[in-house]
């Protein structure tokens, strides 16, 4: 019976330098890849099929069935891309796990790669997580030094280079095409799709692009089998995730655990909301992801269930919000990230973001007017699905939703400032501090 | 400052030997771009022209992609720059405060450096570590859980010539153009610094071995190497070993240990540990 927390990924943290070659192995790693590179890469793939794993990157696509999608070998080269561009608002799962136990996404995109019969290998990192990247480049030097990548890894006739590609600054860049317009040496500007990248990806060849924690979690299903991972979960979601905790919450952190796991279930691991306070609104799965209530708090949070709360999974990525915060504060402030990271490709997303902006800097400063609320909603009904990427409609998830839940903040945006509805220096940590 | 013949000499071979990872050279700009900006503390025209020449690209086309991204400066930068995280949870829980202060005793706004050359202030976004709110990043290296005074003690540390130490990361925050040169892929031997992960990192898996939540089999292990005992991690082996696994269950919607139907003041507010255990993850405080 899987247990309330289930450490996987976050099991070798704590040895004593996790980050290096020897702990890993000590710990069992690169077992995994012994197993994977004995069987056939369709065997791989329908491993991974079985298993249930779907993408931890927010969309949750079935992650076997998109290394199923790339078409037959035609001679040509094929490419893994591991997604570590880490930036949406709220999530902070890959960036320790890579600077905790960066073998197990090296592990991870080796097996991965010979699954789909790849030759070459990037794992794009942001550029913002200097140290992360310096574990990344030691622990593909350490893995080269020992037959786990180069030529002919292990006596296998597998053949894999990985190059850690630092980004420079641009969330758009998570963004699976942006990604890889990125990675050619261009703007991070999202492409047209179809052709998905499974057919048409880096180089215009066939690529698969997925989410650092999807590849961290191939070791342990190939080392455990499917049955062990799809043993744990809900319904259509399979496994066991990081869910990390911030904000107003007394022990904030990562918890991993089987996937249908409810935020009150994580919050009672937590300590609950911070000393004094009680829960006002929270992300499940990052800002552009419907923020939900306290009315929420027994939903499982699984793909199906998330969403059936009008909300989505995303990343696991719980802003836990307290009764001091306004709302129309956060929201303007996301507002103003996704304004600030629109790429200004398209004209919906680039001109709708800005004014909102405009729209949620009155009401903030309590100069709203009565139309302001509308307005806001029928931008946002102009950017949704009318954009090019998901930023967009990103973008207007925490502003559709905070209305729905709290209209009369925005209301009140038409006659008294936010910051004197709820002084921002109860919101602080250091609240004991005047800060000015 | 233009670019020596010297410098340019060694940038050459530095570009060869980026260019060499790619399967395509273009993809080799970012990079390159890092690389010149860690010769000269930002992209200067020079710079640009520089990465053209190697790429046989045209200024134009480098010039659009050194503009698109926030980590490319078109100014001289600071020695370190210091990005208060200004996104939504960090500016809540105090970030805005550190800003100001920061600004205030800096004398300088955004994007802007302090007379001496030293300090570049910047609002950051999301830098992927929440659970550590608020966060400060000097040269993008981690400085968790900050405060209006411990930012302002790092700043006048750092102007003073001070080693400083990020809370997460290297032993020392190194200059602009030595991180700049490492994020153009080149090692500074610097990886096995600093820690694995900060204690919000740790929390789940502290409290499940606590608990002796293991869930299931991780990962083939030695014989031998169980689980950890109860508050106390095991140094390289608190994997648990397949042999002890439980039987794979059928996927259930509620598990053993969920608190689901409790009334939402007894999850939501308070600090007591899960259960009956207090203080759960108190190894934290000691």
């Amino acid at each position: 019976m899987p247990t309330p927390l289930t450490p996987v990924l976050s099991a070798t943290w704590d040895a004593r330098d996790s980050w290096t070659l020897d702990a890993y192995e000590k710990q069992g790693g690169y077992q995994a890849l012994r197993t994977a590179l004995t069987m056939e890469p369709d065997a791989v793939v329908a491993l991974v099929k079985d298993s249930g794993l779907r993408g931890r990157g927010g969309a949750g696509f079935p992650t076997g069935m998109k290394w199923g999608f790339l078409p037959k070998p035609d001679g040509g080269p094929r490419y893994l891309v591991v997604n570590a561009d880490e930036s949406e608002p709220g999530t902070c799962k890959d960036i320790p796990l890579m600077l905790a136990s960066p073998h197990v996404l090296v592990e991870g995109a080796i097996i991965a790669a010979h699954a789909i019969r790849a030759a070459k290998a990037f794992i794009y990192l942001r550029g913002e997580v200097v140290h992360v990247y310096r574990r990344l480049l030691a622990a593909v030097a350490e893995a080269k030094d020992r037959g786990y990548l180069g030529a002919n890894i292990l006596g296998s006739g597998f053949d894999l280079d990985l190059v850690v590609h630092a980004g420079a600054g641009a969330y758009i860049c998570g963004e699976e095409t942006a990604l890889l317009d990125s990675l050619e040496g261009r703007r991070g500007q999202p492409r047209l799709r179809p052709p998905f990248p499974a057919v048409a990806g880096l180089y215009a060849r066939p690529t698969v692009v997925n989410n650092v924690e999807s590849i961290a979690s191939v070791p342990s299903i190939v080392a455990n089998g499917p049955d062990w991972f799809s043993g744990m979960g809900t319904g259509k979601s399979a496994g066991v995730g990081l869910f990390s905790l911030s904000g107003h919450v007394t022990r904030p952190g990562q918890y991993e655990a089987p996937l249908g796991i409810t935020l009150r279930e994580l919050l009672d691991l937590a300590g609950g909301v911070r000393h004094g306070h009680e829960l006002k609104f929270w992300t499940p799965g990052g800002s552009s992801t419907p923020l939900l209530t306290a009315e929420h708090l027994d939903v499982p949070l699984d793909f199906e269930s998330v969403a059936g709360a009008g909300s989505m999974l995303g990343t696991r990525a719980l802003q836990i919000f307290d009764e001091t915060t306004s709302v129309v504060r956060a929201v303007l402030r996301w507002t103003e990230f996704y304004a600030h990271e629109s790429c200004g490709k398209c004209t919906p997303c680039r001109e709708g973001t800005y004014w909102l902006v405009q729209v949620l800097r009155r009401i903030e400063a309590g100069k709203g007017t009565e139309e302001d609320i509308e307005k806001l909603l029928d931008i946002c009904d102009n950017i949704l699905g009318r954009a090019f990427c998901a930023l967009g409609d990103g973008a207007t998830s925490p502003i559709v939703s905070a209305v729905k839940f709290f209209r009369d903040e925005f209301v009140a945006g038409t006659h008294t400032p936010a910051w004197e509805l709820f002084p921002y220096e109860r919101s602080t940590l250091f609240a004991e501090v005047p800060a000015r | 400052m233009p670019i020596t013949a010297e410098a340019r000499e060694r940038l050459t071979a530095d570009a060869a030997e980026i260019v060499a990872r790619y399967p395509q050279p273009r993809s080799a700009l970012l990079p390159l771009l890092h690389l010149v900006q860690s010769e000269e503390g930002h992209v200067s025209p020079d710079g640009v022209a520089f990465c053209a020449e190697v790429l046989d690209l045209t200024t134009a086309e480098v010039s659009a992609v050194a503009t698109f991204y926030s980590q490319f400066k078109r100014r001289p930068n600071g020695t370190y720059t210091i990005g208060v995280c200004r996104n939504t949870l960090c500016a809540i829980m105090g970030g805005d405060e550190i800003y100001a202060s920061l600004a205030e005793h800096l004398g300088i706004v955004d994007g802007q450096t302090t007379t001496d050359g030293m300090i570049t202030l910047e609002r950051v976004e999301c830098n992927a570590a929440c659970d550590y709110a608020p966060v400060v990043m000097a040269n993008w290296e981690f400085f968790d859980n900050q405060t209006p005074a411990s930012a302002r003690e790092l700043v006048d540390s750092l102007r003073a010539g001070e080693d400083v130490a990020p809370t997460r990361g290297a032993a020392k925050v190194c200059t602009f153009k030595e991180v700049s040169r490492v994020l153009a892929g080149f090692h500074d031997g610097r990886a096995g610094e600093g820690l694995s992960a900060g204690e919000p990192t740790l929390r789940g898996l502290r409290l499940a071995r606590e608990q002796g939540w293991d869930g299931g089999p991780v990962r083939t292990e030695p014989a031998g190497v169980g689980a950890a005992a109860a508050g106390e991690p095991t140094p390289r082996g608190g994997v648990t070993s397949a042999h002890d696994a439980p039987p794979v269950p059928a996927r259930t919607r509620r598990r053993a240990g969920t608190t689901a139907g409790r009334p939402a003041a007894q999850a939501t507010t308070g600090e007591d540990a899960p259960g009956s255990a207090s203080a759960a993850d108190g190894t934290e405080e000691a």
